[in-house]
């Protein structure tokens, strides 16, 4: 099959004969036999670490997990700097964890979680980072200081979950270039590979920062009038 | 200035433990890694992580320990193996007090299961997502913590001086930088390693990531660090047949079958690893296909608990367990040997420190137990960082760092002179048949003199191989030669330390010697950089 991998300004075709085959394993080739300078992250092999992630046809995916076809066209993930050929450069996105303060904010003892508080979080603990979800993000495309998908993704998780005491904090947090500068436009849970919805999680954390007293700004530019609860009532 | 510095070399879960103990003990840490934090091995342990809780049914340290000592064969230590087991419970209340979103029990306690090998359900688990989600929760808390992590960079040496004893100290790391090839040094009182296992040396017939490449081993032994117990690899019994990727242990805890092409089942399917995969590897060579079976569980339990399998299945082998049988076969997994460490994770060389796969704290002997490894990283990643950062705090030695940079570029160049007439990438898939073939799950004396005949011959030939790419940027083919030399290094003393090794003991099974000799060999191989090897209680 042929391959058309894009380096640079340049796109390079590329043969092998192989079938039925991941990406990734057609990319293994490639470098292996034909040319070693051909330059791609990976690691497991297996969907679970996000090495791998990249565009194939314009779409979002991880090279262990897509078989490969005839004339696929692959490109570096979009809205980081690619440092070369399909390599891009993950600090930035990975930054976000720690803007959003994607963490519980202090150790606890003694709280028991049932079944059900487990299931609240448990697709969100999933992600593996792999990126997918800043490079479809259309928001983050046009304001590089957003948190992005999978940092608000990750603050719902601990925000969700009983073993964190101080929700204020983290919701504080999320308001400026967060759940408010989202527009729910919903790429990102297309190309998750681990099904996650961030846009549902920045959904909730919205509904969150609402019962904490927050109001989306984008309303407050209207003069407040759409601001009435559903009973007609002022709702802030 | 230097004094009071921790480096982290791995950002596994080890590697992580270790910063954030070092950190909590008031040292400065850096954790540098060679790809980012989150995307280590530690990501694809699935089945779970062992402590004597009793969650579900009845456990105690004392099985945990006689399980773990029995499986070792003789080789574990049993006062380290007690200390793992018995900081067990206090390591899980940690994890979970740090947010890892473990399964539930009914009555809200964190779920255990069966691993092989145990004699209760020990191993606590996030459905079969464990290693990644205790992962991700480290990496957060290093966040919370603010310890600088330093992403893309490839070790290439621990810096060592020796001091008026004649005693080696570490002085710090040199490492590639992947994005844009310089050498940077790093000054530093103390240096943990945490760069995991080798078993990438079995190339495609392994579970591992393509990183597990041993260079920390390699490292730490160039720098004089001991090493020990190389040739024992674990099999894991169960690997899908086309890719070896991992199916875990998990399935057949929760009542998997192994089952061969007749549809009979030849084995006892949680007897320890090194039995499974030997029944296994028996049935293959008779010319039987192996299968795991877990259709009977059923499509409900198998989306809730092992949610993974099902996914790798399905992409990898184009099967689903809910209605197929998943043809299977047993690779290379797990390095039970490693860096030689004492009782305080500590090297020969003062201020160095290993922890994780790459180290050998002896608890696993000749076969590891599903589930030890996960506990492993955070009982002994959490010591090794305490006695960094004492070690640290104490140190008071000068750091002789000045040639370092001009000798690792001097290194660089001439891996990128030579002439590139022999193409490592197919001499690494040589090296992995030889591997798989006569030093997997049975060997052969003769086959493994033959064997080291080759990893010589390949060895010698180094200067011939080298790199298509002389490109500074994320230069990829450079650091996969670099990582094949260091496994070819690591090659060669895994045969050697398995061919002296004349007698069969967990995971080192050989034909022509089927039985353990315990008047010889009920000790620890140790071998040095020139392949010496002597024995050690």
């Amino acid at each position: 099959m042929k391959i058309n991998i894009k380096r640079d300004a340049e796109v390079a075709e590329y043969e092998v004969d192989l079938e039925n085959k991941t990406l990734l394993e057609v990319l293994s080739e490639i470098k292996t036999t034909l040319d070693p300078s051909l330059t791609f992250s990976s690691g497991c092999r297996s969907s679970v670490c996000g090495s791998c992630s990249m565009i194939v046809n314009g779409k979002e995916v991880l090279a262990c997990s897509y078989h490969a076809k005839d004339g696929d066209f692959v490109e570096p993930l979009k809205n980081s700097e690619v440092i070369r050929d399909l390599v891009v450069n993950m600090d930035k996105a990975y930054s976000f964890n720690s803007k959003a303060k994607a963490w519980q904010s202090s150790t606890v003892t003694n709280i028991s979680l049932t079944q059900e508080d487990e299931k609240i979080n448990e697709i969100q603990s999933d992600c593996i980072l792999c990126g997918s979800c800043y490079s479809a993000c259309p928001v983050y495309a046009v304001n590089e200081e957003f948190l992005g998908p999978f940092s608000l993704t990750r603050v719902w998780r601990y925000v969700s979950d009983k073993r964190e005491v101080d929700t204020k904090d983290k919701i504080d947090t999320i308001q400026t270039n967060g759940v408010w500068d989202c527009t729910l436009c919903n790429e990102c849970t297309l190309v998750c590979p681990q099904d996650i919805s961030s846009k549902t999680d920045i959904e909730k954390l919205r509904a969150r920062s609402s019962m904490a007293g927050y109001m989306d700004p984008n309303f407050g530019s209207f003069g407040g009038s759409f601001l009435s609860g559903d009973d007609g009532s002022p709702s802030f | 200035m230097i004094k009071n510095n921790v480096i982290v070399v791995g950002s596994g879960g080890a590697g992580l433990v270790a910063a954030l103990s070092a950190h909590a003990s008031g040292a400065r840490v850096v954790v540098i890694t060679k790809e980012y934090p989150t995307r280590s091995q530690t990501c694809m342990a699935q089945g779970g992580i062992n402590a004597a809780l009793s969650n579900a049914g009845e456990d105690s340290v004392e099985s945990h320990i006689e399980n773990t000592l029995k499986s070792a064969h003789g080789l574990a230590d049993e006062d380290a193996v007690r200390s793992l087991c018995e900081s067990a419970p206090e390591a899980l209340e940690w994890l979970d007090s740090i947010g890892v979103p473990f399964s539930r029990t009914k009555d809200s306690k964190i779920a255990q299961r069966t691993l092989g090998g145990a004699s209760a359900a020990r191993a606590c688990y996030a459905q079969d997502y464990t290693g990644l989600k205790i992962l991700h929760t480290l990496y957060d808390r290093c966040l919370a913590a603010g310890i600088e992590i330093l992403n893309e960079r490839y070790l290439l040496e621990c810096i060592t001086n020796k001091d008026e004893d004649n005693t080696p100290y570490i002085c710090g790391v040199s490492v590639l930088n992947k994005r844009n090839s310089e050498i940077e040094v790093f000054a530093s009182s103390s240096v943990i390693l945490a760069t995991g296992g080798y078993s990438r040396i079995f190339h495609k017939h392994s579970t591992n990531s393509v990183s597990s490449t041993g260079d920390g081993i390699a490292s730490a032994l160039r720098a004089g660090a001991r090493v020990s117990d190389m040739e024992f690899v674990q099999f894991h019994p169960t690997a899908l047949k086309g890719s070896s990727i991992l199916i875990s242990e998990s399935a057949r805890g929760a009542g998997g079958f192994l089952l061969n092409s007749k549809g009979e089942r030849f084995t006892n399917e949680l007897a320890p690893r090194d039995e499974v995969a030997r029944a296994i590897d028996e049935e293959i060579a008779k010319g039987e296909d192996v299968f795991l079976d877990i259709r009977h569980l059923g499509a409900e339990f198998i989306d809730e608990e092992l949610p993974q399998e099902r996914k790798l299945a399905k992409l990898y082998e184009n099967i689903d367990p809910v209605h197929d049988l998943i043809p299977i076969k047993s690779v290379a997994h797990y390095s039970m040997g490693g860096i030689e460490v004492d009782k305080n994770s500590s090297t020969v060389v003062d201020g160095l420190y290993a922890a994780g796969e790459c180290a050998n704290h002896k608890v696993h002997g000749a076969n590891r137990l599903g589930g030890n490894s996960l506990l492993e990283l955070v009982v002994f990643g959490k010591q090794a960082g305490e006695n960094a950062a004492k070690y640290a705090k104490g140190f008071d030695k000068e750091l002789e760092l000045s040639e370092q940079k001009s000798s690792s570029e001097k290194f660089i160049e001439e891996l990128k002179s030579y002439p590139n007439e022999i193409n490592f990438y197919e001499k690494h898939a040589l090296l992995g048949e030889l591997f798989y073939k006569n030093v997997g799950i049975r060997r052969d004396g003769a086959d493994l003199e033959n064997s080291l005949i080759e990893v010589k011959k390949l060895i010698e030939e180094l200067p011939l191989m080298g790199i298509g790419d002389q490109s500074k940027e994320c230069n990829t083919n450079l650091i996969e030669f670099m990582e094949f030399k260091n496994m070819l290094e690591l090659s060669k003393l895994t045969l050697i330390s398995a061919i002296c090794r004349e007698e069969s003991r967990g995971a080192h099974f050989r034909v022509d010697k089927p039985y353990e000799d315990n008047e010889k060999f009920k000790a620890h191989t140790i071998i040095n950089r020139d392949g010496v090897v002597c024995y050690e209680d």
